[in-house]
């Protein structure tokens, strides 16, 4: 055994071993919140007692189980329409899911196209996309993603487009900064030295260590899609139709919140712990990755 | 004439436990009533670690493992926080190091000084603004009542030290503690600071623990003095005397690396390296006595 | 030197309030969706619609209608609300004060808890309490205010009924006000019991815009506080024999403030920003709830009004924040 011990202090623990301590209990934590999210999305089928958009208006506003008049057939209860209150939760996840990916990950790319774009090429190519940049954040985000949903119209498609336009700057003003800063350092310079093009160093030396920081940022755009969906459902311009999402869910328990209190409160919690997941996800990702590749 | 400040065997340590670092090693210091003793020492001796412990302003990892701190006769230690506070810029007084760091920045000087008159003398707002005046016109600052109004941002380095001595003497204390006060200062600046110390320390009748590492400064205006190291007394004695016949090498290696106005830059000798490593080795052994609970 | 970029910044307002015109009065008109089409009756004729088109202008260039409508926005004419049938202006100026006094409760809400909240995590430095506070301030942080108005909607407007979760006043009660300012002025007109009526009703949706504010407010503030407690000024205040909460009030928070302004200060736009869903939640008559109606019903016109008039708040807050970092710091002042 000693020999075991000694071997285990001369040799450097591997980078996720240190990585995960770093991020500590928000990393797991996180994880685990979103990874249930994730698990739920994908198998929302499976686990929904039935069908979500399933109307059955003789069994209207049922409390949920515990509760008196509840039944053990819709657990959480049924809406004003008789329709399956978990089942639309666990649907209503797989939408927040599939919103926050593709939002999240379209306003990654274009966010990271603009910042690599300003931060390698400088001159008034930056000067450009800084100004734009300034421009987009002096609107108020929340106003400026109805005006954009309510022009382009309901539906899934108008959600993903409001969080990309309003959002692709917070992916773009880190990278620029960080694309800056990195061509600043010794190894760039060695990479220039070497012979290699501009694009050769952007994608090989540059972009490679932008990864943890853009997987921290990705965390935490879709914790914020998962926001803009509430928001959007707000102004009526959500996912159209009998779609279940969190946000459409809230807005129609709002009007019947006296009378039936829980088909606003358990979306309400379904979207707390997913932000909350998605938020110590991100930070814990940040404190995890940042000192590995700052070494 | 007993002691109006006795420290015993001060034992300082900084760190957490089983990390911890000895700062000051049974250090044991007094000054009598209305005298100047220097307090000696390199950086890392431990001399502002002694005279923040006196005060009660050791940083947070720092623990006082023994020893005792007595002002005019109780233990400062042993006293409860808020009588402490009482004694503490109304009895126990503090110039400090730096004058530029060392004022509020977002403060009127007046309102500064009237604070500490207000809050020990329980003058009122009026009274207060008067006094403090008087005291900046006694550390010759002249235009007192404009002084009052400005921001430290406002006045000179030496005027805002000027202030801060007002400030120790405001409540008329009957210990000051001298932290470094001229280090700061140029030397035209430096010189008339310590005639004005002088002044208001024989008009107000304080004695004066002068925290320094300037053993021209300590010939100047100290009657008696403390050397210094590794957080133990080496030497200590009437300054005229340890000055012409110090005993302790340290002490002599000291003096050799003192500019003087009698001597060529030339004839600067620095601290023998070997002097230091053994004093520090002196320290450690007897540091590992302590832990090993033997009696030093 | 401070001054001269205020200026500098009063210079830019008006360009950048073109742009903002600019760009959301194409942004309406690039996209589907005609105004026209939700007005008209089921049945009208196309000689109807092409009227209604020319009434409003729709049927001109966009950049004529843009022309012409800066033109009359210049003095002081914001056209009239599709849906509403009144001059935007009016509509707009009739409800901003609720919308006002609404962020201002949840501002001085926010600013007062969130330093009583920092001052206690600074006392408790080093102490295990600490990590306490710093993990509710991230919680109050990572909740939107929108969701605190949900939340507290259902907390204590429905599970615990202490409070009203609609409108801006008790319709049953008939008061009659001077000005659309009612807290405002009810408070200096000494009509206590109609502020206090007028509170319970904005309480909700200012704690709900105030919570997330609150916690910023706190971690920059409670970081800030604990570096000027490490600078020379405050421990001499120590060795002065004051007293840890009297240097920390005295001392150790004025100067923590001026950076706290500086760097959250233009947070409060945010704050603002969230009025547009807290008050539909809690059906508050503010321009907010209006801009929601005015999306839903696509009323041009007033969209337009009511964005300008947000991006002029903005504008406006930025300022303030300018001046009152100016106003803090002695140093600035002067200099």
């Amino acid at each position: 055994m000693a020999d075991l011990a000694l071997t285990g202090v001369t040799e450097r623990p591997s980078r996720w071993r240190l990585a995960s301590a770093r991020g500590g209990a928000r990393l797991w934590l996180g994880a685990a919140l979103v990874a249930v999210l994730l698990l739920i999305a994908i198998f929302a089928p499976l686990l929904a007692p039935h069908d979500p958009v399933e109307q059955d208006l003789m069994s209207a506003q049922l409390p949920p189980a515990w509760m008196t008049g509840g039944e053990w057939a819709h657990p959480l209860g049924t809406d004003s329409l008789g329709r399956c209150v978990l089942s639309r939760l666990i649907f209503a996840a797989r939408t927040a899911v599939e919103v926050a990916a593709i939002a999240a990950s379209l306003a990654a790319a274009i966010g990271i196209a603009f910042g690599l774009l300003a931060g390698s090429f400088g001159g008034w190519i930056d000067q450009g996309v800084s100004r734009l940049i300034d421009v987009w954040m002096a609107f108020p985000p929340v106003l400026l993603s109805i005006v954009l949903a309510a022009v382009i119209g309901a539906g899934l498609t108008s959600v993903v487009a409001a969080i990309v336009v309003v959002d692709w700057t917070r992916f773009a003003r880190v990278v620029r900064a960080e694309t800056l800063s990195q061509l600043q350092r010794d190894y760039a310079a060695a990479a220039r030295v070497l012979g290699l093009t501009r694009g050769q160093i952007l994608r090989f030396e540059i972009l490679p260590n932008l990864v943890p920081l853009i997987v921290t940022l990705i965390a935490v755009e879709m914790g914020i899609a998962v926001l803009v969906e509430v928001i959007l459902s707000f102004v009526g311009i959500s996912v159209a139709g009998d779609t279940p999402t969190w946000g459409g869910m809230i807005v129609e328990g709002r009007q019947i919140v006296y009378q039936a209190p829980w088909i606003m409160a358990l979306p309400i919690v379904s979207v707390i712990a997913t932000v909350i997941g998605f938020n110590l996800l991100g930070d814990g990702l940040r404190a995890a990755l940042d000192p590995v590749h700052r070494q | 004439m007993t002691a109006i400040l006795a420290v015993r065997d001060l034992h300082v340590a900084i760190g957490r436990r089983g990390h911890a670092a000895n700062v000051l090693r049974g250090a044991s210091v007094d000054v009598e009533p209305g005298e100047v003793r220097g307090l000696v020492g390199e950086s890392g001796a431990g001399k502002s670690m002694l005279g923040r412990a006196i005060l009660g302003l050791l940083p947070a990892n720092a623990v006082i493992t023994a020893g005792t701190i007595a002002f005019e006769g109780r233990d400062l230690l042993a006293m409860p926080e808020p009588e402490r506070r009482k004694l503490l810029g109304r009895r126990i007084a503090l110039i400090p190091q730096d004058p530029m760091t060392s004022l509020n920045p977002v403060r009127r000087v007046g309102a500064q000084i009237a604070a500490v008159l207000s809050h020990h003398l329980g003058l009122s707002k009026r009274q207060a603004r008067a006094r403090a005046g008087e005291l900046l016109a006694e550390v010759a600052i002249r235009e007192p009542g404009r002084v009052l109004d400005l921001y430290p941002h406002e006045i000179s380095g030496g005027m805002r030290q000027r202030v801060l001595i007002a400030m120790a003497f405001a409540c008329n204390p009957s210990l000051i503690i001298a932290d470094e006060p001229t280090t700061a200062l140029d030397v035209t600046v430096q010189r008339q600071v310590l005639q004005l110390v002088e002044r208001l320390r024989q008009s107000h009748g304080a004695a004066i623990l002068f925290v320094t590492h300037d053993l021209g400064v300590v010939a100047k205006i100290c009657r008696t003095m403390t050397v210094l190291h590794a957080g133990r007394v080496l030497e200590d004695g009437m300054t005229a005397d340890v000055l012409a016949r110090p005993r302790h090498p340290y002490t002599r290696a000291l003096l050799a690396a003192t500019p003087r106005a009698d001597r060529p830059a030339e004839a600067l000798r620095p601290v023998p390296p070997a002097l230091i490593e053994s004093l520090w080795s002196e320290a450690h052994r007897l540091d590992r006595l302590a832990d090993a609970g033997l009696p030093s | 030197m401070r001054w001269g970029e205020i200026i500098r910044r009063v210079l830019l307002i008006p360009p950048t309030l073109a742009g903002v015109g600019l760009i959301v009065f194409v942004l309406l008109r690039v996209v589907p969706g005609d105004p026209i089409a939700m007005m008209i009756p089921p049945g009208a004729s196309a000689a109807d619609i092409a009227r209604l088109r020319a009434l409003y202008g729709l049927d001109q260039p966009i950049l004529q209608q843009f022309v012409v409508w800066s033109g009359q926005v210049l003095t002081g004419d914001f056209g009239r609300s599709i849906s509403l049938h009144q001059r935007v202006f009016e509509l707009v100026l009739a409800r901003l004060p609720a919308t006002l006094e609404l962020a201002l409760l949840g501002t001085v809400i926010a600013v007062l808890l969130g330093t009583v909240v920092a001052l206690i995590g600074a006392y408790l430095r080093g102490r295990r309490a600490e990590w306490a506070i710093d993990g509710g301030v991230g919680l109050l942080l990572a909740i939107p205010d929108f969701l605190w108005a949900l939340i507290l909607l259902l907390l204590l407007g429905v599970i615990l009924p202490v409070l009203p979760i609609s409108g801006r006043i008790d319709p049953q009660l008939d008061i009659a006000f001077g000005t659309n300012f009612y807290l405002i002025e009810s408070l200096l007109t000494g009509r206590l019991d109609v502020a206090a009526a007028l509170l319970q009703h904005m309480i909700l949706p200012a704690l709900a815009l105030a919570l997330p504010f609150a916690a910023l407010v706190a971690r920059l503030l409670k970081a800030q506080l604990a570096e000027a407690e490490d600078q020379d000024y405050a421990q001499v205040a120590r060795a002065r024999g004051f007293s840890r909460p009297a240097i920390l009030l005295r001392d150790v928070l004025p100067n923590a403030l001026i950076p706290t302004v500086a760097l959250g200060g233009v947070q409060i736009t945010l704050l603002l920003g969230g009025t547009v869903l807290v008050e539909r939640i809690f059906s508050y008559e503010g321009i907010g709830n209006m801009a929601i109606d005015a999306v839903i019903n696509r009323d041009f016109p007033l969209i337009q009004g009511l964005i300008l008039t947000f991006a002029v708040l903005f504008i406006a807050l930025n300022l303030a924040v300018d001046l009152l970092v100016t106003l803090l710091d002695p140093r600035l002042r002067h200099g």
